[in-house]
């Protein structure tokens, strides 16, 4: 296959950047879309010119690594398809395809098409988690779990926390990322006691870096691992008990 | 330099309960006077990272990754073993230990194997109380799976993202413990140095990989859990940025390497389909529960699967090993399939796979079923394939995917520099010459959660006046310097090819020669060829840019230059065992049905090296092994 390549160059943080146009020839349509990227790289280094930056490692679609715009499109074409696991059969021969990085305010451009989304971080730091201390942990058959409830929670927790959802949102919000953990903790029974803690601060700690969800679903259509937007809806809900409940004594009476 | 393992006295049933109580204690309110860094943040970096800090140590956990969450580990698909007998058929800790020690063909230490047994059980239940959403039953109960070289049903897993689940559990102690201000987290900063002064471990080295900044780290204690080395065959299951530099880096400063040799080449990946391919996907073994491995009988068979009649077909594993059937150890199956392939029966458009067939499983179970089991797999061989498993078979070949060498550690996990500890895949300690599926998750795990807590702190308590290290002593300032210079030179050699064309060549040496099959004038070959070809790396290599922003070429010379250097040792050692052992296959030494022949009584030792500063002559230790719990035995899985 021939192509053509206009992908973002950007020197570094706060750098000016520009589209740059590559024709890329001999591509194998059994190549990834990153294999395709290695070669124009290979090309570009034999050429004396510096290879495009981009964010990439497990090759495998699990470890949220990958991520740029392809035509416009979170993660190209493919529905429910990281970047490293879209093909180059998904595209024709002469085509021209634009590559650019996420765009968001939360998530800056580092170089290329690499970008920092430590806020994602930042979210599940503020309590995207369980409080179980090392060691102290009851027989794990102890709590059963129907498996409706265990198949929920596992639906919520394969977020790769990719950052596509944020990227696919013309509001740039978090709420598809946030809910699936929020919702992943919130449906077990082991999650219960810091069930509104943690919504609250999660909800409250994603406000202050993304925008507001106005329920577009552009974020469910880019993600790779086609979390629902249920989840966001049960996030909303727990957050709006949570505001009830973590209000002084009312929290006492359950 | 003799080896002490330091394995605890007593029964082996006791030695951890007994080590636990004759460790010394660090109490509550002293442990925010001592630092540890903790390099690495999968599952063994993240869970001693998360239970140091927990405890009330000062953590500095380091990745090079943007967040904790895409450390390798994240890729695991199949499960995580645990001697939990909630199946009630037969298992049983002593079970586990033994299948262990077996499947490793008896080149693992009895005391740790022991240990990793026993603490399997708790590890499922700290996993459980995290959140960790396993599979379950309709009950409410935890689900269980088979996986390789076991005859019970031991695996938990989360559907084929056992690795991940795991994981973000791990993960989100880390980050409570960032939360709770006892975890300062360093994203984007690789080691490049370790720090020794007066034979103890004094800190790291790191660049940021956004600004090239070069940093000193001082410490009481550094625990490496940097993963293995699969990486140095270039094609492997490992991610991209997997690599061997901080335990490398380690070796160099006085840490002991041991078994290089012993590589893990998993049987069911994807077959290469160009000479592109960037790396090779695995396909869990837990597929290997339902799925049949099989060849058409007759060589150069071209017709597609469905055209080729059951009496056609061989079932190769369920013929050559009926008691374990399709679910033999991965160093089995790996070799039962390069066998099949070898003799002409390969099949697909490069005659480079076996299939491995669900027809049989969806007319039994149905084809709900399987999608719920294997769903994600099963897509995700569609992604890359353009084929739909639920139609034709799987095509399946082995690929480089674990090493079950590493740092030499004793029962502390301590490397032989003091207070320098290695946890996970970066050590070598607990699966012998072959890894069991569904074991790297376990070892993980108990090393983190379990072990290094205890062991470091241990270390620590003899420390408690004492000052790390200033990061403006002399040795810190010339590991910063050399760490400039190898950046400088990297910048301005000025060749012609990039870095992956030479990590692609010496992938090729090492695959064809010190691969799945090995032998002396292979292993000579190589030893020839890799120093060439270094030689030409350090002329030729084209690195652009600059060393004050983000540029991945230069982050991936440094990691290419140090897989030389420890391709060179894996023939060394690969070489010297004149034995076969699990991953170690020299074809001198097999059986007469082509089953690896050990010899107990000349290399029933971890073989461990020692830099002498010339890669040609690194020197050998030995670790004797000694068996007082099992029975050494030709392994059969017949």
């Amino acid at each position: 296959m021939d192509l053509t390549l206009k992908v973002w160059r950007q020197d570094g943080p706060g750098a000016p950047g520009s589209m740059e146009t590559h024709d890329v020839r001999d591509i194998s349509p059994d190549m990834s879309f990153l294999e395709m990227l290695d070669i124009v790289n290979d090309r570009l280094v034999v050429e004396g010119k510096e290879p495009i930056a981009f964010e990439h490692d497990c090759r495998e679609g699990i470890c949220g690594s990958c991520g740029m715009m392809i035509n416009g499109q979170a993660h190209g074409p493919q529905l429910g398809t990281a970047t490293c696991q879209l093909h180059m059969r998904k595209f024709n021969d002469g085509d021209t395809i634009v590559v650019e990085p996420w765009r968001a305010t939360a998530f800056p451009v580092v170089r290329d098409l690499v970008v920092n989304r430590s806020a994602l971080d930042a979210i599940i730091a503020a309590g995207g988690y369980i409080s179980a201390p090392t060691g102290s942990a009851p027989d794990a058959n102890l709590t059963l779990i129907p498996k409706p409830v265990a198949d929920m929670a596992m639906d919520a927790a394969a977020c790769i926390g990719c950052g596509a959802c944020v990227a696919a949102c013309p509001n740039s919000a978090a709420q598809l990322f946030t809910a699936a953990k929020v919702a992943h903790l919130n449906a077990l029974p082991q999650g219960q006691p810091e069930r509104w803690t943690r919504t609250e601060r999660m909800v409250e700690e994603m406000e202050r870096w993304f925008g507001s969800c106005t329920n577009h679903g552009e974020c469910h259509e880019a993600c790779p691992k086609e979390i629902s937007l249920d989840f966001i809806a049960y996030m909303n809900r727990d957050y709006r008990k949570a505001k009830v409940k973590n209000r002084g004594l009312v929290s006492q009476t359950g | 330099m003799i080896l002490d393992a330091h394995i605890p006295e007593g029964p082996i049933a006791e030695k951890w309960d007994n080590h636990k109580f004759s460790m010394k204690l660090v109490a509550p309110h002293n442990r925010r006077r001592f630092d540890v860094i903790v390099v690495g943040s999968g599952l063994a970096g993240a869970a001693a990272a998360a239970t140091l800090g927990e405890l009330g140590y000062n953590v500095k956990c380091f990745t090079y990754h943007d967040s904790p969450r895409r450390a390798h580990s994240i890729a695991a698909q199949g499960g995580i073993n645990a001697a939990k007998n909630y199946k009630a058929d037969g298992d049983s800790v002593h079970r586990l230990f033994y299948d262990t020690i077996k499947g490793g063909d008896y080149r693992a230490r009895e005391g740790n194997v022991y240990r990793l047994a026993q603490l399997s059980v708790d590890i499922i239940d700290q996993c459980t109380a995290q959140g960790v959403p396993f599979a379950r039953e309709y009950g409410g109960l935890l689900d269980n799976r088979s996986f390789g070289g076991a005859q019970v049903s031991r695996t938990f897993y989360a559907r084929g993202q056992t690795g991940q689940q795991l994981l973000l559990g791990a993960y989100s102690a880390l980050m409570r413990q960032v939360d709770a201000g006892t975890v300062e987290l360093h994203p984007r900063s690789e080691l490049l140095d370790v720090v020794e002064v007066d034979g103890q471990i004094a800190g790291i080295v790191t660049r940021h990989l956004h600004t090239g900044e070069v940093n000193s780290w001082s410490a009481h204690a550094v625990v490496l859990a940097t993963g293995g080395y699969g990486n140095v065959f270039y094609l492997s299951t490992n991610a991209k940025a997997s690599n061997a530099t901080a335990i490398w880096r380690a070796h160099r400063k006085g840490a002991l390497f041991a078994n290089p040799c012993y590589t893990q080449i998993h049987p069911t990946c994807i077959p290469a389909s160009d000479e592109f391919q960037s790396k090779l996907t695995l396909m869990s073994e837990s597929l290997r529960n339902d799925g049949r491995v099989w060849v058409p009988q007759k060589m150069d068979d071209t017709r597609s699967p469905d055209q080729i009649p059951e009496a056609e077909r061989d079932y190769f594993l369920e013929r050559r090993y009926p008691a374990f059937g399709n679910l033999v150890p991965r160093d089995v199956a790996s070799r039962a399939l390069k066998t099949e392939v070898d003799a002409g029966r390969g099949v697909g458009p490069l005659k480079n796979g076996v299939y491995l067939d669900f027809a049989a499983a969806i007319g039994r179970l149905g084809k709900a079923t399987i999608e719920e089991r294997y769903g994600n797999l099963i897509e995700m061989y569609e992604r890359i394939t353009d084929e739909d498993p639920y139609k034709v078979p799987m095509r399946i070949y082995p690929a480089v995917h674990y090493t079950m060498g590493g740092l030499w550690v004793d029962y502390n996990l301590q490397t032989t520099i003091p207070g320098l500890f290695a946890g996970g895949e970066a050590n070598f300690s607990d699966h012998g010459a072959n890894r069991l599926g569904a074991s790297a998750l376990m070892q993980g795990l108990a090393d983190g959660y379990f072990v290094l807590p205890a062991t470091v702190g241990n270390y620590l308590a003899d420390k408690l006046a004492q000052a790390p290290v200033p990061t403006n002593h002399p040795a810190f300032q010339a590991a910063e310097a050399d760490v400039r210079d190898r950046v400088h030179k990297f910048l301005s050699t000025g060749g012609t090819k990039p870095v992956d064309h030479f990590h692609r060549e010496l992938g090729k040496i090492m695959w064809d020669n010190c691969g799945m099959a090995r032998s002396t004038a292979t292993l000579e070959k190589a030893l020839s060829e890799i120093p060439a070809l270094r030689s030409e790396f350090e002329k030729d290599v084209r690195v652009l840019g600059s060393g004050e922003t983000l540029n991945q070429s230069l982050e991936k010379v440094g990691r290419v230059a140090d897989f030389f250097e420890l391709a060179e040792l894996m023939c060394k050692d690969a070489l010297h065992r004149e034995e076969s052992c699990g991953g170690h296959f020299r074809v001198e030494h097999q059986t007469e049905d082509g089953e690896a022949q050990r010899d107990d009584d000349n290399f029933a030792y971890v073989g461990a090296w020692q830099f002498t500063g010339d890669t040609a002559n690194p020197a050998l230790h030995k670790e004797p092994l000694e068996f007082e719990n099992v029975h050494l035995a030709q392994r059969s899985y017949k």
